[in-house]
């Protein structure tokens, strides 16, 4: 399929005052900075210490002192949630790296060279496409064994081909355009022309591709360690904490609401931005409105 | 009484106006040419009176159509008035039909809605339509995509799908701005045919003044959305009356003041071409055959003196940009040798080439597409510098640019802009500019005023005639259009189905063409002395 | 038409022998002995060396692949360590519960996102569309497992109407088999319906744009009838597309789903399995579902011929 990209012809300025009239990139980005500085802000304060294990207090509820109640070894909720951000963040933001770190070079690489080394490099990604993702991140885990480390790689093996196909796709509709036939002209190789006139131009479309994928990535890092291969315990996880509440949905539903809503909620503010970002620099998304 | 008449009519779309008072008017059986730059409402009168408007748009006047209040009817009125009392015919033929549809359901689509036929009798109907438009059933049944048709046979198409119910007023939006002249002069006797038949009243929305008045009895001229003058076309344009009518008359017909030719014939060429040859791998037919190649150039030798200014002319598709891409050495030639200052280019790695690109240049046709939106015009005019031995410093190279800009005509505060803050005049300037940076010997242009307005193409035109005779740089100019050739060149190249058919001096050729292809490319052209002199005839 | 589907049948077998390399090596190198696990700690080296014989471990590599393979191609796919039955027999007896589950989820999702993508489509910025999108939004953002908790404290704990979980097997009647996917499948579906509905809905927006709307509708066709007759059409391509990749994801994320809701599917299996290293199972499963994969895929390119003659080509 081709991929039409307006190129959009703004300046800066220009740009971050639309960027203050969208209303999804204010809400994406007022929660993706809420939740990055809670993570921040757990490593020098929780409500709670989360190491600590309090027995006498579990499975409180929702209270003023534990405004979203306690686990099964009396620890704090909130508290939990805030240390987990760490991990959820750190997980998919590392993910998102070796994704575009590794699939951006390899799709403008194929989309410069054309023909052979085009052609195999996207029936490799066909390949790791054929694999359902979570199932080759588990199976990964389970060689591997469980753990944080290993689910950034499993998880960001998978964004590889991702991103390979998005600047594949971005580089093929810029090729074409005169200005770098220009380029060309004025005896600019290939690689000159990806990185000087490619890739400034298809850095939108990454960029939101990007934050499409690290929202992936926290789903894909609350799924692993929900099934207990992402991070292991004492580390809190969001996906741990719902494994945790899901046999004490009963008694004590609000372990497996909360933990949950911070998912939803992070995910959201992700999707927003992206959605955001993509609105205010593509012209033709706009005229949609 | 009139078919149409617009009076009193503006437009604003989201605050912005558009229109301004416009007065028009079209009788039975008219034609009226609308004529105007771009930018100039031509096209939202049409959509105005079509009612095809975008939502934010807010239209205010009279607009009748028929004795119906086009500005209060309902949408039920107008769909029943679209394509059966009213047809249009768009400028792109490439996208204007549904790409999973056959054009006989395209066809007979309208057809079957308005008058409740069987689809058996307006598939009948949508075949003699066909027909009628020159696309006949052995060739081109109805089953056939849009995707198996050229940009002509669409543009037929379309227009089958806008006469198809014999509408009352057609309305023809730049229907021949994507075509080539030949099939533009195809497509405009066909329309005047359907026309005159069915006693139509058009309306022909057009750019190019000529075109409009070969073919409207009245024109209407338009700027910025309001109406400069209008009246019979041939007492119009004779007369000028209005001094904007003057000027777009004048710049239609502009040649550049040039002191004759450069001595040709003496010294070295400064480019050979010979026995040049590209081939592109076709499309398979069968799984088991091998699928013929489709040969773009076939066999072609030119030369090219220092200083000369070359037209390589031929209709679209004939191969004149594939061999301009091969001598600039973007584009590998299947066999033959391209030879530049005496050095062969073909088959050097990039390279060995940068001394050849030093000497090259290119300017192309779009220009928005031919820079990079991201980078200031101080990088974009500098990137040739590149090919350089000797790498100028910043300070070098700003100076340079200031220096390349200035004989461009455009100011050295323009060095920080990036594209995006210059007109398509100013933007075709740039390219000059960057084309010229490295004082090449040699550029290649590829339409590079065709999309231009009028009035900016005779300024570029100029443009490019004083830099040949200031710094002698030869030019090899890539056109359809012959009014451009006639207009700056001295040799013509005649260029047919990846031939070169004919070679000559300019008005030679022009006035005298040989081959088959260069007499249809004249006759084809549309020539604004000639279409006033036969309209004063007919209108007296 | 049959070159370019022959081009696509030749690329997903091409995929396909080269996933099977990928699992069979991916296995080989993984710890731990199969003959070993089979016969626990106490068995004695001679021991250990005679199974592997006997269970061809000592083969060359290229010979063991060739033969694994053969094996798959006769569904013969070996025998279960922990469950010593054939794979076969545990992955048919599995399948009854994941494949409908899959099926409902997929049909269901599609049955939501389409009307309502086209809906929001249609009224375009008005309330409806902002109100559906936003609901989309939310529904892009919420892990299916945390969804499946929630409704199973929402409907089985809290209003009692269906079970928490478990599978009393098609044996006991249709219906309360049914019943017991019921949740499983919602939860699966609505994310995977709040994707869709958006991807439906920016499709449909986009071929709105094009010229040739703008031509029908010049024809004299009434808005709705240009979205029917002209847009749809053309907007399903990029629905397809989500459609071929939505399958995958909804095959892998049973995988989870199983567990929320004890469901002896092959999810549930591949899951016990690995934690087991019982690798001819793993193995087998693996497969099964590239190859499913792959088989979708194709369906999704073969549909997209019948939708887009551009790709028929015809001569």
């Amino acid at each position: 399929m081709t991929l039409h990209i307006d190129i959009p012809e703004e300046t800066f300025g220009s740009i971050l005052a639309k960027a203050f009239r969208n209303r999804s990139f204010l809400i994406g980005f007022a929660i993706t900075v809420l939740v990055v500085a809670m993570a921040l802000v757990s490593y020098v304060w929780t409500p709670y210490d989360v190491t600590k294990l309090v027995i006498s207090d579990k499975t409180l509820a929702p209270s003023s002192a534990h405004w979203f109640g306690t686990d099964h070894f009396g620890r704090d909720i909130l508290s939990m949630i805030m240390v987990g951000a760490r991990n959820s963040i750190a997980v998919a933001l590392v993910a998102v790296g070796i994704g575009m770190g590794v699939g951006v070079p390899l799709g403008t690489f194929a989309a410069a060279r054309g023909g052979f080394v085009d052609e195999a490099l996207m029936r490799l990604n066909d390949l790791v496409f054929a694999f359902p993702a979570l199932l080759s991140a588990i199976m990964i885990t389970a060689i591997f064994g469980p753990g944080a480390i290993n689910a950034i790689i499993a998880i960001g093996i998978f964004n590889i081909p991702v991103f390979a196909r998005v600047a594949r796709a971005g580089a093929l509709a810029i090729w074409p355009r005169e200005f770098i036939l220009a380029a060309r002209a004025a005896g600019k190789s290939k690689t000159q022309i990806s990185i000087q006139h490619v890739l400034p131009n298809i850095a939108t479309l990454l960029l939101v591709q990007g934050t499409i994928q690290f929202a992936l990535g926290i789903l894909a890092e609350a799924g692993l360690s929900y099934v207990g291969l992402g991070a292991q315990p004492p580390m809190p996880s969001w996906g741990r904490m719902l494994f945790d509440a899901q046999t004490r949905m009963v008694v004590a539903p609000w372990m497996a609401i909360f933990p949950g809503m911070a998912i939803v909620i992070t995910v959201l503010g992700l999707n927003l931005l992206g959605d955001g970002i993509a609105d205010i620099l593509d012209p033709k998304s706009r005229r949609q409105r | 009484m009139s078919l149409l008449e617009i009076e009193n009519l503006s437009l604003a779309i989201g605050g912005t106006p558009i229109l301004k008072e416009v007065e028009l008017s079209v009788a039975p059986g008219e034609v009226m040419g609308l004529v105007g730059e771009s930018g100039s409402g031509k096209s939202m009168t049409a959509l105005t009176i079509m009612q095809l408007l975008p939502h934010a748009a807010r239209a205010s006047g009279r607009v009748s159509f028929d004795g119906i209040d086009i500005l209060a009817a309902t949408e039920d009125q107008m769909c029943a008035l679209r394509g059966d009392d009213i047809g249009m015919v768009f400028q792109e033929p490439m996208t204007a039909l549904n790409p999973v549809k056959t054009i006989g359901e395209q066809i007979a689509e309208g057809i079957r809605w308005h008058t409740k036929a069987s689809r058996a009798e307006a598939e009948d109907r949508a075949r003699k339509m066909l027909d009628r438009v020159g696309l006949p059933e052995a060739k081109f049944p109805l089953s056939r995509y849009p995707h198996e048709l050229s940009g002509g046979q669409r543009q037929r198409v379309v227009i089958a799908i806008a006469c198809a119910l014999k509408p009352k007023l057609l309305i023809a939006d730049e229907p021949t701005t994507a075509l080539d002249v030949v099939l533009q002069a195809q497509i405009l006797d066909l329309l005047r045919g359907l026309v005159s038949e069915n006693r139509m009243g058009l309306l022909l929305i057009s750019h190019d003044l000529a075109v409009v008045t070969e073919m409207a009895d009245r024109i209407t001229i338009l700027r910025h959305g309001e109406v400069m003058e209008a009246g019979d076309t041939a007492r119009t344009l004779s007369e000028q009356l209005n001094p904007y009518t003057r000027q777009l008359a004048l710049a239609s017909m502009h040649v550049p003041a040039r002191a004759k030719a450069h001595a040709t014939g003496q010294g070295k060429p400064l480019l050979e071409v010979e026995g040049v040859t590209r081939d592109y791998s076709g499309r398979r037919t069968s799984l088991f055959q091998r699928p013929t190649p489709i040969r773009a150039v076939d066999d072609v030798s030119l030369s090219l003196a220092p200083g000369q200014s070359v037209a390589l002319v031929g209709r679209s598709g004939c191969g004149k940009s594939t061999l301009a891409r091969m001598i600039l050495a973007l584009d590998k030639s299947t066999s033959g040798t391209i030879r530049f200052r005496g050095e062969t280019i073909t088959g050097r790695s990039e390279a060995e080439l940068k001394p050849a690109r030093r000497d090259m240049q290119v300017v192309f046709q779009d220009p928005y597409g031919s820079f990079d939106p991201r980078q200031k015009v101080e990088k974009l005019v500098a990137e040739p510098l590149h090919v350089l031995e000797k790498k100028p410093t910043p300070a070098e190279r700003r100076e340079m640019v200031a220096h390349t800009l200035h004989e461009v005509g455009l100011g050295v505060s323009d060095m920080d802009k990036y594209p995006h803050e210059f007109s398509g005049g100013q933007r075709q300037r740039l390219s000059i500019a960057r084309a010229i940076i490295t004082r090449p010997k040699l550029v290649v242009a590829d339409e590079p005023v065709s999309a231009l307005d009028v009035s900016i193409r005779a300024q570029i035109l100029d443009l490019f005639a004083e830099l040949n005779q200031r710094l002698g740089i030869a030019y090899l100019f890539i056109t359809h259009d012959l009014t451009v050739a006639r207009a700056i060149t001295d040799e013509v190249l005649v260029m047919h189905d990846g031939r070169i058919v004919e070679r000559g001096k300019t008005s030679d050729v022009l006035d005298h063409p040989q081959s088959e292809a260069a007499k249809a490319l004249v006759a084809a052209a549309p020539d604004l002395h000639r279409a006033i002199a036969r309209r004063m005839q007919e209108q007296g | 038409m049959t070159a370019y589907l022959l081009k696509r049948l030749a690329i997903a077998i091409a995929t396909l022998i080269l996933a099977s390399m990928v699992v069979f090596a991916v296995l080989e190198i993984l710890p731990g002995d199969p003959a070993r696990l089979m016969l626990g700690l106490n068995a004695s080296a001679e021991q250990v060396e005679l199974l592997r014989n006997q269970m061809g471990l000592n083969a060359p590599l290229v010979l063991r692949y060739l033969h694994w393979v053969g094996g798959l191609l006769s569904l013969d796919f070996g025998r279960s360590y922990t469950y010593s039955v054939p794979v076969i027999d545990l992955v048919r007896e599995r399948m009854a519960v994941s494949l409908p589950l899959a099926l409902i989820a997929l049909a269901l999702s599609t049955i939501i996102a389409i009307p309502v993508g086209l809906y929001s489509a249609s009224r375009r910025g008005r309330a409806g569309d902002t109100i559906a999108m936003g609901a989309a939004q939310l529904g892009v953002a919420v892990p299916n497992f945390w969804f499946a908790l929630m409704l199973i404290y929402l409907f089985a704990v809290w209003l009692r109407l269906v079970p928490a979980g478990g599978f009393p097997g098609w044996g006991a009647g249709v219906w309360p088999a049914l019943k017991s996917l019921l949740l499983p499948a919602v939860a699966l579906a609505l994310p995977q319906a709040a994707i869709l509905a958006r991807v439906a809905r920016s499709a449909l927006i986009e071929v709105l744009n094009e010229d040739y709307i703008r031509t029908a509708r010049a024809k004299g066709l009434p808005y709705r009838a240009v979205l029917w007759r002209h847009a749809l059409r053309n907007a399903m391509i990029p629905v397809l597309t989500i459609l071929g990749l939505q399958f995958a994801f909804l095959l892998a994320g049973t995988i989870i789903i199983e567990n929320v809701f004890y469901l002896p599917g092959l999810g549930r299996l591949v899951f016990q399995a690995i934690t087991q290293r019982d690798l001819v199972v793993v193995e087998s499963i693996v497969m099964l579902l590239v190859v499913a994969v792959i088989a979708v895929n194709l369906v999704v390119d073969v549909s997209y011929a019948i939708v887009d003659p551009r790709l028929r080509g015809r001569q």
